[in-house]
């Protein structure tokens, strides 16, 4: 029995070190390569050995990186902003107010958020030259709300559901109008799944790849993802991977910082919806 | 309700004030989706270029399919649906959606699983495992195709030490390993997502059901299937879901870890390229508004069939 037992702990522990290992590797090959310069690039080193920030100082230097990093932090704040602030009203009324059609209404907006972004992207490539913003910011900042939208109206409406009702009675009792119920008695309790939302809704914004790809056409109006995947060396078969490394570094770890710092918030918030079972 | 406020009962006054919080988000969406949706499928029966815009003419279902007959008798046939090039992403989509979505599953039920017990250091590896999901996919993508370099790449390294292979694979430009290549790093990238969301179904299931099966000395296989797999069912419905539309649209990976690879384009990569790329604007319209239609059916055949409650009405 104690035979089995530590046969059954071993083979546990095993299998967590397997997806710790397989989880974090290839971020910390990353952060190795980053690190390294010159011929040291093409051998395989499985521990870092040289600590060199030439490649940083290559991709910081370009200026360009570093617009594309503000292009996308102006680009995702913005998208945010406007997602929550049409999203706290509309879910409050699809939380909380029974109405004919609601039901339709949530299957609608669900269906939009799980829309194959390719096949708007003809009629928004139509409308974003009609309304002359191709190749600026607005250009993402329009398209992007076709995903951050719905997905915040859609996590919003399922954290309302969920506060008392007998707060929102007492206050109507108290002769409080919609409005009012929705600034002064339910925002201060939304605060963290406001949090939560931006957070992933920004996350969103900041990692889309297609729209930023179609809608820009010069290097200073790229986001950060086009300007990883656009970065290129000399000549096509040179590719460098040492300043895409340091690259991906930059960009990711603020993320994983964020993300680690908000782990149980953002887990509660990519459950919220459908899946509780 | 007694309470009367110019006439109007209060939950008339609620659904008034409902309307308008509704209005502003409602006419987002229709602009940035409802409307698009609508000119990209009007798109799609004319014959517009990118250069040109508004000079497309209405040529009907000619983008999808029509027919000529020649004056030797012969047929000729032409448009989306009897252009090899479209079946191959279709059938490179379809292959990639399944074969991910499933491994997704599986390894994402087994890390769910291993989440789910009480062991030291569960906190690390929840955390561990947010990191493939916290890095942008095009990251991802470049971080493994270095990885997955033929010359100087790492995996090549450790499959030849461990005598798995014997010369170096060029994972990401050979066309019989390029939708490996692609499978890996999406399932690498997703499999969290997935597990994160099963873990919350697996947390739904009262602990004192698996207490009671340990007493009565049920096998923990026996248990798995028997009691944790129908409770969880409606969680893992939703998650396949998600995931499969998901993968049903993959753009970005493939782009950029297998450019131009006909081994692993995608339908909506192909329909970008055609709109883009080969100024056929609207020949990659129909490409798009025709994977528009695959999901459509695929999302109501999944509702229908599966009884999936997405809306969570009903549980309230």
């Amino acid at each position: 029995m104690t035979a089995q037992k530590l046969l059954s702990t071993v083979g546990f522990y095993t299998l967590v070190v397997v997806i710790v290992v397989f989880s974090i590797f290839p971020f910390y090959y990353a952060i190795v390569t980053s690190f390294s310069t010159g011929t040291e690039l093409f051998q395989v080193n499985y521990w870092p050995n040289s600590f060199s920030l030439a490649n940083y100082e290559a991709v910081l230097g370009g200026r360009n990186f570093v617009r594309s990093i503000w292009n996308s932090v102006f680009i995702a704040t913005l998208t945010v902003g406007f997602a929550l602030f049409l999203a706290v009203t509309a879910s409050y009324a699809l939380a909380r107010v029974r109405f004919r059609g609601r039901g339709l209404l949530l299957m609608m907006i669900l269906a939009v958020s799980m829309f194959p972004q390719i096949a708007v992207l003809a009629g928004l490539f139509e409308l974003v030259r009609f309304l002359g913003i191709f190749n600026t910011p607005w250009a993402m900042i329009l398209s992007y709300t076709i995903f951050t939208l719905p997905f915040t109206v859609w996590v919003l409406t399922t954290f309302m559901r969920d506060l008392p009702v007998e707060i929102e009675e007492a206050a109507i009792v108290d002769g409080a109008t919609p409005w009012i119920i929705i600034t002064k008695v339910f925002m201060p309790l939304l605060w963290p799944a406001l949090v939560t939302t931006g957070l992933l809704a920004f996350i969103g914004a900041w990692n889309e790849f297609l729209f930023a790809l179609t809608f820009t056409s010069s290097e200073t109006t790229r986001t950060v993802p086009v300007a990883i995947a656009l970065l290129s060396g000399a000549s096509q078969q040179e590719i460098p991977w040492g300043p895409i490394m340091a690259a991906s570094v930059i960009v990711t770890v603020p993320l994983i910082i964020l993300v680690l710092i908000f782990q149980r918030k953002i887990v509660a918030g990519l459950t919220a919806g459908g899946v509780k079972g | 309700m007694a309470i009367q406020d110019g006439g109007l009962s209060l939950t008339q006054q609620r659904q008034r004030a409902a309307f308008w919080f509704l209005a502003p988000m409602l006419a987002a969406l229709f602009f940035v989706a409802a409307w698009p949706l609508m000119r990209t499928i009007w798109f799609s029966l004319t014959d517009t270029t990118l250069s040109d815009l508004y000079g497309g003419e209405f040529i009907g279902f000619d983008n999808y399919l029509s027919v000529r007959v020649l004056e030797s008798g012969r047929w000729i046939w032409r448009g989306t649906l009897v252009d090899p090039a479209w079946w191959n992403a279709v059938w490179n989509t379809v292959r990639f959606a399944f074969i991910s979505v499933f491994f997704e599953t599986i390894l994402g039920l087994i890390v769910a699983l291993v989440l789910n017990a009480e062991f030291r250091g569960r906190g690390f590896v929840r955390a561990a495992i947010l990191i493939p999901w916290a890095i942008p996919t095009i990251v991802s993508a470049r971080m493994w195709s270095w990885m997955l370099n033929d010359q100087f790449g790492i995996i090549n390294d450790i499959l030849l030490g461990l005598g798995l292979i014997d010369q170096k694979i060029a994972w990401t430009a050979s066309t019989e390993t390029a939708m490996t290549a692609v499978l890996i790093v999406d399932i690498w990238k997703t499999t969290p997502f997935m597990a994160l969301l099963i873990l919350a179904g697996l947390q739904m299931v009262p602990r004192d059901i698996y207490e009671a099966a340990k007493l009565d000395g049920v096998n923990p296989v026996k248990v798995f299937f028997k009691i944790t797999l129908p409770l969880i069912r409606p969680a893992l419905a939703v998650a396949i879901i998600f995931r499969m539309l998901d993968a049903l649209r993959i753009f970005d990976l493939v782009y950029v870890l297998t450019p131009n690879s006909a081994a692993t384009k995608t339908m909506s990569v192909i329909s970008r390229e055609n709109m883009i790329d080969f100024d056929k604007f609207a020949y990659g319209a129909a490409q798009s508004t025709l994977l528009f239609a695959i999901i459509a059916i695929f999302v109501s055949l999944y509702i229908w069939l599966g009884k999936v409650d997405l809306s969570g009405e009903g549980q309230k």
